[in-house]
This record gives structure tokens, C-alpha cells and sequence, in this order.
């Protein structure tokens, strides 16, 4: 509509029109990206604020405390008290019903000045005080370096195992000719989308008779059989890789193992490093197997059980949690920023070509 | 791609395999070996068990006392126990809030990072990205923070902007009040949907151009041309998004676990079915009844699996058909 009427009236040049769109739909983006991001802005400012802040009424949004000030040896709270020209940060010194007899934190020698009226009516001053320490206190108390080498130690090998597996079996679905190869690729494709819960009683049953459950293993030794999705992307990407070099490496005599291992596998480094990324990151944040499988054991627990815990033990301090809530997150997003490219291109390829 | 192709032409059906077939396809199986073994020990057999485990009384402390029982179970999840049902509901009717909601904000953003006139695209693509790459758990504990009905800076900002009483015990108790609890999981959920915008940007990516130019010259409008052209061009991508999200909704556990311990608060609406799995197989330790649940929910998602498929050829566009 407003286009036809820009057209009748004068023809404001494409150029300009554009410009006018560019800026109004930035400005939403920002507005939404703002919105989007408060959550993050809350956790970082509240990860920093004292305990006794969240009680005080009138406490501002920013991590503060209440200002003191020292006056002759005594140390006094500061109030925002107006005076006749403006509102001055004072210090209450005698405290009376009527009348209080404050000093200026800007002028102290000009010694006590009588204030008519309750002070107790009056606004405290709040200083920003960032507790900085709330995230130490947060990494001690939850044990965080051994919630993170159990963490990393469980996605890194899962990862290794699952990325390796899943090589393989790729290699083996995008190279060679087997009878029913197709039905058993949907069916491999089909446990994708398989609800966990199905298979899990009785792999629960047959991990606590042979005294699995309590220990690592049950997380991490299916990860060596290969895994759905990795399988699809990674062979996706063997099969854009040119038959001839696997033709010419067989005319040398090659076995296909060695094929694999000299040719595919070095081929496949992108597709492999995506993988690898999105399984570590799935491991990082699985949550209900290590829940099943180590409860009872607070000294095997990964961060996702390990912050849920402290949520469950400190539910009061929140500050604490949004200390623990940060410092998880930390490392996950160094590594997204550093490989922002290949984790998005990878999301691309399991996502689209499927 | 190529690769398949040229083998299928070559591949002539009905003739004995020779030796070098016979050593190809044993190479083959060997690499698949892996997964094949995965797939008897992991899937097949506990799949198969976990039917057998739903027609006992089992519970894994005393296995010796194990009775067989039946389809009672199963009479009992259908007929008798009323949670099944309510839980079920309660996951669907919050996947009904949520997966729109949800993969809409995605396909906006998506939008927006693909227009021309944006400026600064990476950097808003990365932003929108970044929340995903945080952890659940901390995702919902900091959620959990910000929707706080007293402290929670979503409340103060609301009150703020509008005016409305959303501060404090009469406010908005987005955890508390079941009127509210499903719209702040959904925000949780939108800390997660980077991938899925990702993914709407590559499909709108792969719209012929040609098509807008063509509209462009018949005059079509903005909205015109989103609801003509780009929405019908991508449905293969939202299908295949909408069909993970019914899945994963069905399995929606963390959120309401971490946040309430499976109490379901408020009001039992946060008793999914994933949590009610859990409670009765790993708190009550029913995990003959757990398995018959556990198949309840195979079942379901079965269904929902066809019903989304057969719905397909309605409305989802595939543009490789075109071309045979």
C-alpha cells in the first residue's frame, strides 16, 4: 500500500526507499536482540550483587550497597537528604524523631547540620560494588574443576567414540554395494528419532546387574557403537568425495581399511570437526542419562547435574546461582565463538540436506 | 550424491553375485558392523525386552519377585490411571504453545538475517546463537531468575512499559500461576532455537531468486511475496523441524525437572509425560509399569510421526520432485 502511494506522489528513488527499510528493520532487530538478551544482562548483574541486597526494599537493579561514610572514627549510613537547593548524600549522625542531625560526605568540616523531619523517610545512597567474589564462592562451593573434568572427560571421549564409529559405519554405507543396504539405512536413520525412554528400562536392568550403574560406563560405551546423526552428516560428506582417489588406492593394492585411514578420514576433516563440535556440545548438556546412571555419586557428576543440585542445596542465594549458572556457560561459548563458522555450516548440512 | 547414482544405473538386479561383490559387500558389512552391533544390543533387543518388562510387576531392587502379570499394565495406563492421560495432554497442549511459538520467532529471525537491508547481520546472527550454546540447566536457572514475580527484571520491564500491576504477589507468577507456567517455558525455549533459525535461513538461502524477481515485476508487495513465495518454498524445512519438535516435546524433560523436582508445580500442569516415565521408573521404581509407559510413548510418537507425514503431501513443497 504505502509503496503505491510513494510511487504516485513523487518517485523517491530505490536507493532512498531501501535506506528507510534498513533502518527501521535494524532498529527492530535491536529492539528484539535487547529484549532477547535481558535474561543475560539479569544473570550477570544478579551474579554480582550481595545477599542482602535482594531483601532491601528500594535497592536499585544494579549490584550496590548501601554507602557508609566515616566521621570522626564512626562509621554512619548515607542518606539522600533535600535540602532547600538540592538533594545532598549526608551521613546520619544523631538520630532524633523530629529532627536529625546529619554532616556532609561532600563537606565534612562544615561539621553537623540539623534536617527537620523523619529520617527514617528518607532514601539510603547505594554505591555500585560489584561482589566479584560471588564467583569464586560460586566455583568453590559447587566443586566446579571437578564438575568440569568430569564433564569434559565424559564429552571428550563420547565424542571420540561416537565420531570414530560413525566414520566408519559412514564410510561403510557411502562406499560400498551390500544387499538391503537401503532398508538398513532408514532403519539406522529411524533410531534418529527412536524415543531414549524405550530401550531404557531394560538397558537399565542389564547395567545394574553387572554393576555398571554408579559408574561412567553406561554414558559412555555406547557411544563406540556409532550414532544416527553423525552417520547421515558424515556420510553425506565421503559421498562428495571423488571416487578416483578410492579407484586409484585400490589399483595400488590398498585394503579398504587403509583407504579409510589414508584417504577418507583426511578428506572428511570438515564434516568430522562439525560432528565432533555437535557431539561434544550434546554431551556437555546431557542431563537424563547421568541423572539415571550416577545418582548417589556426587563425585562422578557432570556440570548439568552438579548445577542442579546446587540450585536444589542454595535455592535462597540466587546470586550464587547466577555465579554457577555463568561459569558454566563460559567455556561452551569461548568455544562457539571461535568456531562459530564450522558449527553453523555443520547445522546447515544435518539440517537442510536431510 | 553422484556416487549413489552412478551405482544404481550400474547395479543390475537378478544376476549372482561374483567373488569381487561377494569381498565388497563383506568389506561393507564389516564397517557396518559397528552400528549393527549398536543397533542388536542398544535398540533392537531392549526395544523387544522392554515389551516383555511391560507385561511383568517388576522392580529392579528384587528382581527375584517379578510377577507376571499380563496386559495389566497395560489396562492400567489406558483405563485406569487418569495421570497418563493428563500428563500426555498437559505435554501436547504445551506443544501446542510452545512449537509455534517457538519455530515462528526462529523463522522471523531467519527472516530478518536474510533481508538486504539489515545492517550487521553476522554479528545479530551470532547474538541470536548464542543463548543456544549456553546449558540447559543454566538457561533455566537463569530464566528462573528473571521471571522471579518480585525481583525478575521481565516483570519490571512489563510494568514499566505498560503500566500493569506485573511486580510482586499480585502480579504475573509466570512459575506459579498455570495459566502462565507454559509461556515461560516457551521463553526458556527460545534460548534454544538457534539451530533451527540456521536452518530456516539455508532454505530461504536456497529460493530461487528468479521467483521474487518475477513477483517484483507483477508488483507483488512484501507480504505478498513472503506468504506466495517464501513460506511455500521453505514448508520442507519447517515440516522437518515441526516433526523434531513433536519429538522432542514428547520426551520434555529438563526444564520441569530441574526447576520442580517433578512436583509438577503449579498444579500438576509440569507433570509431563517424560517426568511421569521418570517418576514412576526411577523414583517408585515400577519399571514394569515404566516400560509400559515407556511403549505408550514409542506408540504415540509413532502415531504423531504418521499423522505429521501423511499431512505432508497437503502442504509441504519439495522442490527435488518437481525435477523428475
Amino acid at each position: 500500500m504505502s509503496d503505491n502511494i510513494l510511487k504516485r506522489r513523487k518517485p523517491m528513488s530505490r536507493k532512498a526507499r531501501n535506506r528507510i527499510t534498513a533502518v527501521l528493520v535494524t532498529s527492530l532487530t535491536l529492539a528484539i536482540l535487547f529484549v532477547f538478551l535481558i535474561p543475560l544482562m539479569y544473570g550477570i548483574v544478579t551474579a554480582l550483587k550481595t545477599d542482602a541486597q535482594f531483601s532491601q526494599i528500594g535497592a536499585p537493579l544494579w549490584p550496590a550497597t548501601e554507602a557508609q561514610f566515616e566521621y570522626e572514627g564512626e562509621t554512619y549510613p548515607v542518606y539522600r537528604v533535600p535540602l532547600e537547593d538540592r538533594i545532598r548524600d549526608m551521613a546520619l549522625v544523631v538520630k532524633g524523631r523530629q529532627e536529625s542531625q546529619f554532616v556532609d560526605i561532600n563537606n565534612p568540616q562544615a561539621g553537623l547540620i540539623t534536617w527537620e523531619g523523619s529520617w527514617r523517610a528518607l532514601d539510603r545512597d547505594w554505591q555500585l560494588d560489584p561482589q566479584w567474589q560471588n564467583f569464586r564462592v560460586a566455583w568453590n562451593t559447587i566443586n566446579f574443576p571437578r564438575l568440569l573434568w568430569n564433564t569434559v572427560k565424559y564429552a571428550a571421549i563420547t565424542t571420540f567414540g561416537a565420531v570414530f564409529s560413525s566414520a566408519l559405519v559412514a564410510y561403510g554405507f557411502a562406499r560400498f554395494r551390500i544387499p538391503k543396504k537401503n532398508v538398513l539405512f532408514m532403519l539406522m536413520l529411524s533410531t534418529v528419532i527412536l524415543p531414549g525412554a524405550v530401550t531404557l528400562i531394560p538397558t537399565y536392568f542389564v547395567y545394574l546387574q553387572i554393576g555398571w550403574v554408579g559408574t561412567w560406563l553406561p554414558l559412555m560405551v555406547p557411544a563406540f557403537f556409532s550414532w544416527g546423526t553423525n552417520v547421515f552428516l558424515i556420510r553425506q560428506f565421503i559421498m562428495s568425495i571423488p571416487l578416483d582417489l578410492d579407484e586409484a588406492a585400490m589399483m595400488d593394492g590398498a585394503s579398504p581399511l587403509r583407504i579409510f585411514f589414508s584417504i577418507i578420514l583426511p578428506q572428511s576433516v570438515p564434516a568430522l570437526t562439525a560432528v565432533s563440535l555437535f557431539h561434544f556440545f550434546w554431551a556437555w548438556n546431557d542431563y537424563f542419562n547421568p541423572l539415571i546412571y550416577l545418582v548417589g555419586h556426587p563425585e562422578k557428576f557432570p556440570i548439568t547435574i552438579g548445577l542442579t543440585a546446587f540450585n536444589n542445596l542454595y535455592s535462597g542465594r540466587t546470586n550464587l546461582i547466577q555465579a554457577a549458572s555463568l561459569i558454566s556457560a563460559v567455556i561452551p561459548l569461548i568455544i562457539f565463538f571461535f568456531a562459530q563458522r564450522i558449527f553453523m555450516q555443520g547445522v546447515v548440512i544435518t539440517g537442510v540436506e536431510k | 550424491m553422484t556416487a549413489s547414482t552412478i551405482k544404481k544405473t550400474v547395479k543390475k538386479p537378478k544376476q549372482p553375485m561374483t567373488n569381487i561383490r561377494k569381498k565388497e559387500a563383506r568389506w561393507g558389512l564389516a564397517f557396518l558392523s559397528p552400528w549393527m552391533i549398536g543397533f542388536l544390543l542398544f535398540y533392537l533387543l531392549p526395544m523387544l525386552a522392554s515389551f516383555g518388562f511391560s507385561l511383568l510387576r517388576f522392580n529392579p531392587a528384587v528382581p527375584d519377585e517379578s510377577t507376571f502379570i499380563a496386559f495389566s499394565n497395560w489396562q492400567r495406563a489406558i483405563m485406569v490411571d487418569r495421570e497418563v492421560r493428563l500428563s500426555f495432554i498437559r505435554t501436547m497442549h504445551f506443544a501446542a504453545i510452545s512449537l509455534p511459538i517457538g519455530l515462528g520467532f526462529a523463522l522471523f529471525l531467519a527472516i530478518i538475517l536474510n533481508s538486504k537491508n539489515v545492517i550487521g547481520k553476522t554479528l545479530y546472527r551470532t547474538l541470536f546463537y548464542m543463548p543456544s550454546m549456553i546449558p540447559l540447566v543454566a538457561t533455566v536457572l537463569i530464566w528462573n531468575g528473571v521471571l522471579n514475580e518480585q525481583t525478575g527484571w521481565i516483570n519490571m520491564l512489563i510494568e514499566s512499559l505498560t503500566g500493569i500491576q506485573a511486580v510482586g504477589t499480585q502480579g504475573l507468577r509466570w512459575l506459579a500461576d498455570p495459566q502462565l507456567v507454559y509461556f515461560a517455558y516457551t521463553m526458556f525455549g527460545l534460548w534454544g532455537i538457534g539451530n533451527a533459525m540456521i536452518i530456516f535461513l539455508a532454505g530461504l538461502q536456497g529460493v530461487p531468486t528468479e521467483l521474487y524477481e518475477a513477483a517484483e515485476i507483477d508488483g507483488a508487495s512484501w507480504l505478498t511475496r513472503l506468504f506466495r513465495i517464501t513460506i511455500p518454498m521453505i514448508t520442507a524445512v519447517i515440516f522437518y523441524q515441526l516433526v523434531l519438535g513433536v519429538i522432542g516435546s514428547l520426551q520434555y524433560f529438563l526444564a520441569p525437572f530441574v526447576l520442580t523436582g517433578g512436583s509438577g508445580f503449579p498444579q500438576g500442569m509440569t507433570r509431563f509425560y517424560m517426568v511421569y516415565f521418570y517418576k514412576q521408573s526411577f523414583s517408585f521404581f515400577n519399571m514394569g509399569y515404566g516400560a509400559t509407559l515407556a511403549w505408550l510413548m514409542f506408540i504415540f510418537a509413532l502415531v504423531l510421526t504418521i499423522v505429521l507425514f501423511g499431512t505432508a503431501k497437503y502442504w509441504v513443497y519439495y522442490a527435488a520432485e518437481e525435477r523428475k
